[in-house]
């Protein structure tokens, strides 16, 4: 590299504080800071409000500190220490600064989250006076994290993973201490010495401490060794593995609603509902290449459909059973899927997705519409829909009754949890075929070019409308048991929002892929839903994991070989239509 | 080529599903319209009340329009968080228009009142489009289409939820301006100033957008990256100069255009953005995306379909409450363009320029 393009390390080190120090000021304004203060990491020692701003300056210190070595001639620790000095202390200056400024001005006339709690939370209820006390911090913790780098890797891994842990266990804190109290008076005893009211304890956070420190560095010395022992193994020895692993998974799922209560339940047949969804999506887009912003309209297709069929609310119209619905759901998606594929065969790329757009938003308004206020409800919906049964079903007697169940009904999310993971593994399974046979061949090469596939005699037509037609039925399905879970369906529920949901847990996941679409959703869909301080920035973290995601790693966090392949030659396929 | 009966079957199926919509919707505007004239509900003043309403919203779509078609134009990008751009400019006009307001300064000088928090928000609008490009997109420009275009909707998100921490979900009013009240009558069909005034700020916009663009050396330059980034960076233009450029004076038109929005509806919140940033899309693409005159033709002819649509064709097709369906016209509107006639009103002239 040229000398004359190298900058002053100081200098840099600054520019990283700055950046970080806006970043920090960010987080302040919108009131992440302010909420998650209320949340504790350990107990009366850290809060969540104060962790992230520590990671803020952290990491600005241990930037600082690479950026350093790779500025200098001859780095050494000294210089690295510094640059991480002066990045954590800029943080905290600007932070200060605000503090200061604030005092001064009222900010709150503009932004909302200026407020008086904020500034408490800054100065650490010390007042203008404790403003010092943030610069501080700064430049320790950017001392911190610059020092980070010099820490052997023996240590420096385990010490990651541990407070890596901490924190994630610090988020779901509340989670896990209502689940260890519901098993008995044992649990509440545990989970009263593991976790606090708002976060971990201190002897719980230094037993979780330890033991992943532990076990991470028990990993890193012997991990390759287990490794190599499984994979020597002989053949009966893996497969009994696998069967081990399998089983003992299959065990959790099984147990795991009855365990952990109602709530849990539910974020997991949401996630399910949006794997069937991203499975679905997954054979237009991932496989055909055909992006589709409109893709909640198959699945309020399914679901009214389903509701219609089986309410016995006012709108009802045929009164049978749940499981005799589905199908009709499903078939019914599948020609929406035929219908509105077939005017957009010819479209192509982003033309395509704002198509399919306007097609998912005319869906929405005319569901919700006085129009058809006699058919779906409007915007009041469709409700009283039929729970399913397995038994027999009484005969409907009058509107708003709901008919008896003889045998077992599938009442709350616990029961129906059963119904959608079914479904979300019989649907990943059929994809999975899918992908592999002939037909999914020829998606894929139409995704690649359509015209050479076209050229190698695949019938365009026949092709793309089987992938609109498979991937809306997956959605039809994902849009009934959304029906049955709520029991009563909404023009409202159907919002753009939700087609933007399944194409994020697609690209996040991996396109293509069917364990990455299992991956997204939980990532995207259920984290959000579990974490109930994080879902007020639901939205904001989404945006920002989106732009992360296709800037770091576009393939997605599972991808399919072929899209790993693809997108590490990105130069070669500037051109081509995706 | 040889093809079995059942592909000739499908083929058929196709084109004649495809006519089959047109002419269905040709029918139900041409039987509508005549049920509702026959029935005359409305009087001639009131249609003509309605095309104005139409211009003036039709204006603001075309401005925020120019964004979409400037950005395509030069990247083959759609910048979907483009919306959010314009609402940045709505939030941004709001502070200093009622900060001007409270001291009492829009009631001694309404002109410069008025265009202060304008020329406020297309700053702001601009330097946000900036650094949404400089972070979302210039690192993408190389990538496959829907990398950027997944990007673009990150951004969008962001935009509309840090606005919303900013400044909370609430609705703000736009502070009300005296100089603007009432209207004028003239035959009998009743003008309000705002609506006059939108109409006369967006030409005005658009036709210093349409002098930068035409006989500036900057607008030379776009022009010039638009045909092809590769050769106008031999001859010497600084392409990513010129393309942040293009994001800066497409988001200053639509941070104007968030200004005059918020004049007529008197309401900002954070996600006002969303519903006139798809229908500008539907402008742009109707007048034949990347095409500047395009957008603006786009722009007026959707909103006088829009304001006029459910009251001329859909009530006498006996839909109750039509004006809901608004947006549906919209929407109807932008897929039936996609289909039929992906090039545009005048798209037709661009290719062939191109040619």
């Amino acid at each position: 590299m040229n000398e004359i393009t190298k900058e002053n390390f100081l200098w840099s080190a600054l520019k990283i504080g700055l950046l970080g120090g806006a970043i920090a000021l960010f987080i302040c304004l919108i009131g992440m800071t302010e909420i998650f203060s209320k949340r504790a990491v350990i107990e009366k020692v850290i809060t969540l409000g104060q962790f992230v701003l520590l990671a803020i300056s952290v990491s600005c210190g241990l930037i600082a500190a690479r950026r350093t070595s790779q500025l200098l001639r001859s780095p050494s620790a000294f210089s690295g220490l510094t640059a991480g000095l002066v990045a954590g202390l800029t943080v905290g200056l600007v932070l200060a600064l605000f503090i200061l400024a604030g005092d001064k001005i009222n900010f709150r006339a503009v932004f909302l989250n200026a407020s008086p709690a904020l500034y408490k939370v800054l100065t650490f209820e010390k007042g203008i006076g404790g403003a010092w006390i943030l610069p501080a911090a700064g430049a320790i913790s950017g001392l911190l994290g610059a020092a980070f780098p010099l820490i052997p890797t023996s240590v420096r891994r385990p010490l990651f993973h541990a407070v890596l842990f901490l924190f994630f266990m610090a988020l779901f804190s509340g989670l896990f201490r209502v689940v260890i109290i519901n098993q008995g008076e044992k649990g509440e005893k545990i989970a009263k010495y593991l976790f606090g009211q708002t976060g971990m304890t201190v002897p719980g956070a230094s037993i979780f401490f330890v033991l992943v420190g532990a076990i991470s560095a028990f990993w890193s010395a012997f991990g390759k060794q287990i490794k190599t022992s499984a994979s020597n193994l002989p053949k009966g020895g893996k497969i009994g593995l696998r069967v081990v692993a399998i089983v003992i998974i299959g065990i959790i799922a099984l147990g795991l609603p009855r365990v952990s209560g109602p709530f849990i339940a539910q974020v997991i047949v949401i996630v399910a509902l949006y794997i069937l969804m991203g499975l679905g999506l997954n054979v237009t887009l991932g496989f055909a290449g055909l992006l589709d912003l409109g893709f909640v309209a198959f699945y309020a297709i399914g679901a009214y459909t389903v509701g219609l069929l089986t309410s016995y609310g006012p709108f009802g119209m045929q009164h049978i059973s749940f499981w005799a619905a589905v199908p009709i759901a499903v078939l019914v998606a599948m020609c929406a899927g035929f219908v509105l594929g077939l005017p957009v065969l010819g479209v192509r790329g982003d033309y395509l997705a704002i198509a399919t757009l306007g097609f998912g938003e005319i869906v929405r308004l005319l569901a919700g519409s006085d129009f058809l206020i006699n058919y779906f409800g409007g915007p009041q919906g469709v409700i009283g829909i039929q729970k399913p049964c397995i038994g027999v079903l009484e005969a409907f007697t009058k509107i708003d009754v709901p008919r008896m169940c003889r045998g077992i009904e599938l009442k709350d999310p616990q029961d129906i949890y059963y119904l959608a993971i079914f479904s979300a593994i019989l649907i990943a399974f059929v994809s999975w075929r899918l992908r592999e046979s002939r037909l999914g061949r020829a998606w894929m090469a139409i995704r690649e070019d359509e015209d050479v596939a076209e050229a190698l005699g695949i019938n365009l037509i026949q092709t793309k409308l089987l992938a609109y037609m498979l991937g809306a039925a997956m959605a039809g399905l994902g849009g009934a048991i959304f029906a049955t879970l709520i029991g009563s369906i909404f023009a409202s529920s159907m919002q753009l929002i939700v087609s933007i949901n399944v194409v994020a847990l697609i690209i996040v996941g991996g396109m293509g892929s069917i364990p990455g679409v299992i991956v997204g959703a939980i990532a995207l869909i259920g984290l959000p839903e579990l974490l109930r301080e994080v879902s007020e920035f639901r939205y904001l973290l989404y945006g920002a994991v989106l732009i992360i995601m296709m800037l770091v790693k576009p393939e997605g966090l599972w991808p399919s070989q072929a899209a790993k392949r693809e997108l590490h030659h990105l130069d070669a396929e500037a051109g081509t239509e995706l | 080529m040889r093809t079995s009966f059942g592909e000739r079957m499908l083929d058929l199926v196709v084109t004649g599903f495809l006519w089959g919509i047109r002419i269905a919707i040709l029918l139900a505007i041409v039987i509508g319209t005549i049920v509702t004239v026959s029935k005359g509900h409305y009087t001639s003043e009131q249609w003509i009340g309605f095309v104005v309403f139409g211009v003036a919203q039709g204006a603001i779509y075309a401005l925020i329009a120019l964004g979409y078609t400037m950005v395509y134009g030069i990247l083959r990008m759609i910048n979907f968080a483009h919306g959010d751009i314009f609402m940045t400019g709505a939030f941004g006009a709001y502070f200093v228009a009622t900060w001007l307001n409270t001291i009492g300064f829009v009631d001694r000088n309404p002109f410069l009142g008025l265009l202060i928090p304008v020329l406020f928000a297309m700053i702001l609008a601009a330097a946000i489009a900036m650094l949404v490009e400089r972070i979302a997109y210039r690192p993408l420009r190389n990538a496959p289409r829907l990398v950027p275009l997944i990007s673009a909707i990150g951004a969008s998100f962001f935009l509309e939820y840090a606005f919303r921490g900013f400044f909370g979900p609430g609705k703000y009013a736009y502070p009300p301006i005296k100089a603007l009240d009432g209207g004028w009558t003239i035959f009998n069909v009743e003008i309000q100033k705002v609506q006059v005034l939108v109409v006369a700020a967006a030409a005005i916009m658009m036709a210093i957008l349409y002098f930068i663009v035409m006989y500036t050396k900057v607008g030379k330059a776009m022009r010039a990256v638009s045909e092809s980034q590769d050769t106008a960076a031999l001859m010497g233009i600084d392409v990513n100069r010129i393309i942040v450029s293009t994001f800066a004076l497409g988001a200053a038109m639509a941070g104007a255009a968030g200004v005059l929005f918020s004049l007529v509806y008197r309401q900002i919140d954070f996600f006002m953005g969303f519903t006139p940033g798809i229908k500008a899309f539907t402008a742009a693409v109707l007048g034949g995306i990347g095409n500047i005159p395009g957008a603006m033709v786009g722009g007026l002819v959707l909103g006088v379909f829009e304001s006029i649509g459910p009251s001329l064709f859909l009530e006498g097709l006996g839909i109750p409450r039509p004006y809901q369906l608004k947006d549906v016209i919209a929407y109807t509107m932008l897929v039936m363009i996609l289909l039929f006639r992906p090039s545009g009103i005048l798209g037709e002239r661009l290719s062939k320029k191109k040619a």
